[in-house]
């Protein structure tokens, strides 16, 4: 039996200073236990973005709480610029990693597979790899003279943290499509996860369904939460809340606005 | 019919430069892309096969993210579109930040995936509407993506054009340097050079980019904007209002 926290209990699994997983908007974004975080202030995150975020990396960066952050972008798509990740990175009150999409799944690669790190195409002359001091380049062993190609260290975030459709009651949590979450959750020491709801079956019993799975070997606690990426849209069982992220678009250019709509946010769903 | 709209010549023009690609792909905050994308989809009977980030509709990955980027790095996606917060007269693209790195003048979202796909992907269309020199700039201050490379460096890919709200431009790679192909109606040769922060090479005459046909327009105004409805739905408001009591119908 998977342990079954509440979202209090959740979150409270995320230490102050975590290297802290989130998956891009599309993928599963568990903006309800971002909101309970929010609640309880965690301090000096170091956000991975797997291999963008948009909303709550905003939120998060907005209310102080994460020191770094390493990311191919963030951005709040059709609402515009991410207003608190723009402020804070203009004021240098945060430390930008900034990445390449492949680069983070590479780098989440290498941990899935327990190497130090992933060879990657493309980059040479960038000034993406030129700001990684962490990043090599080298020669390919395995061919001919002058054959660059830089190598990227495994990304081993603490935690993943994402939003899923369901779980049963042993901890399988069904991704579908959205491996990335398997990827994440196979390179992170520990992985929580919300869901829409826990399902009586045995995820793994069917190959119809175990073929979407995480399986829970990866899994260490699950919380339901209904509507759990609202605002945000979730798969096929809601769109964007477009009307919502309007609003937070509008109130968090502004230090004062954002506050506001924090403390609304938060009252809300408590 | 009603004249097509700036917007909809962009698509129709972006539309023709993918034709015969088997697989296209759309990046970040780029619904003129994804509408071209979708309508070359649409006159290719089915054969071009098309990812619009973000869409749930238009996601032809079982792999997760991930696949897009090991297909490319595999030779397996044919164009891609990419836009830029400064893009330079050697087709360098900036998608982070303008002055220094830890305390920036401007901060844009990220680099994305451009600095991997514009080394990966064959043909790179370079896509940015505002076409100012704020935008088209003699250099940019971040190369999130370098438009050549130096003899040596693995590159199976780059741009090949630069489509903007006032004209499209075609890149020479062994040249590094950019030329002016068509102007779109409304502009003259003077007012483009006149805000394009960078040289380029231009034809004595230059022609007019072609306006999309009636059966082009039938296709953006009908299957492509309720298309777009789903992956961008705030744009196919803006542009297609007519359509909202359709859709709200569906």
């Amino acid at each position: 039996m998977i342990e079954r926290l509440d979202l209090d209990a959740l979150v409270a699994r995320i230490p102050d200073g975590a290297r802290l997983a989130i998956p891009a908007d599309y993928a599963g974004v568990a903006m309800e236990a971002t909101r309970a975080l929010l609640r309880r202030g965690a301090r000096n995150l170091r956000l991975v973005t797997v291999p963008t975020s948009g909303l709550q990396a905003d939120m998060l960066i907005g209310a102080g709480m994460v020191v770094e952050i390493e990311t191919s972008g963030v951005t709040l798509n059709e609402h515009g610029l991410a207003p608190r990740f723009t402020a804070a990175t203009k004021s240098g009150r945060l430390r930008i990693v900034d990445t390449t999409c492949p680069a983070v799944h590479a780098g989440l690669q290498a941990a899935e597979k327990g190497v130090p790190f992933m060879p990657l195409r493309g980059l040479l002359g960038t000034d993406v790899l030129a700001q990684r001091k962490d990043w090599r380049v080298t020669d390919n062993p395995f061919g001919e003279r002058g054959d660059a190609i830089a190598l990227l260290p495994a990304i081993k975030p603490d935690i993943a943290l994402f939003h899923a459709a369901r779980a049963d009651r042993h901890g399988n949590v069904w991704i579908g499509r959205r491996r990335e979450l398997a990827a994440m959750a196979h390179a992170s020491a520990a992985t929580l996860v919300t869901v829409e709801e826990i399902v009586e079956i045995d995820l793994m019993a069917s190959d119809q369904t175990a073929a979407g799975v995480l399986p829970r070997l990866y899994v260490g606690a699950v919380t339901v939460a209904n509507r759990g990426a609202w605002p945000l849209g979730f798969i096929d069982l809601y769109p964007a809340d477009d009307r919502e992220l309007a609003r937070y678009a509008a109130a968090a250019r502004t230090d004062r606005g954002f506050a506001e709509y924090l403390e609304g946010a938060l009252r809300r769903a408590a | 019919m009603t004249k097509a709209s700036p917007r909809e010549l962009l698509i129709a023009a972006l539309a023709r430069r993918i034709k015969g690609c088997r697989h296209v792909a759309v990046g970040n905050a780029s619904p003129i892309p994804a509408a071209a994308a979708l309508l070359a989809r649409a006159q290719s009977n089915g054969a071009m096969i098309v990812y619009i980030l973000g869409s749930r509709a238009h996601n032809p990955y079982g792999d997760g993210a991930r696949e897009l980027f090991d297909s490319a790095g595999q030779g397996r996606l044919d164009a891609f579109f990419l836009g830029g917060g400064e893009i330079d007269g050697q087709a360098n693209v900036n998608l982070v930040t303008v002055g220094e790195h830890d305390r920036p003048q401007m901060r844009f979202p990220g680099s994305f995936g451009s600095a991997y796909l514009y080394f990966t992907v064959p043909k790179v269309i370079l896509f940015r509407e505002e076409h100012s020199r704020r935008v088209l700039v003699p250099r940019v201050s971040f190369v999130s993506a370098p438009g050549t490379s130096p003899p040596g460096v693995h590159r199976t890919g780059g741009p090949s054009a630069l489509v903007t709200g006032r004209c499209i431009f075609s890149f020479d790679r062994a040249r590094g340097r950019f030329a002016l192909e068509t102007i779109h109606p409304g502009q003259t040769a003077l007012s483009v050079r006149a805000e394009t922060g960078f040289d380029y090479d231009a034809p004595p005459q230059v022609s007019v980019t072609e306006a999309p046909g009636a059966g082009e327009l039938r296709l953006i105004r009908g299957r492509i904007s309720n298309e777009m409805a789903e992956a961008y739905p705030v744009f196919a408001r803006r542009e297609w209002p007519s359509h909202d009591a359709q859709a709200a119908g569906r």
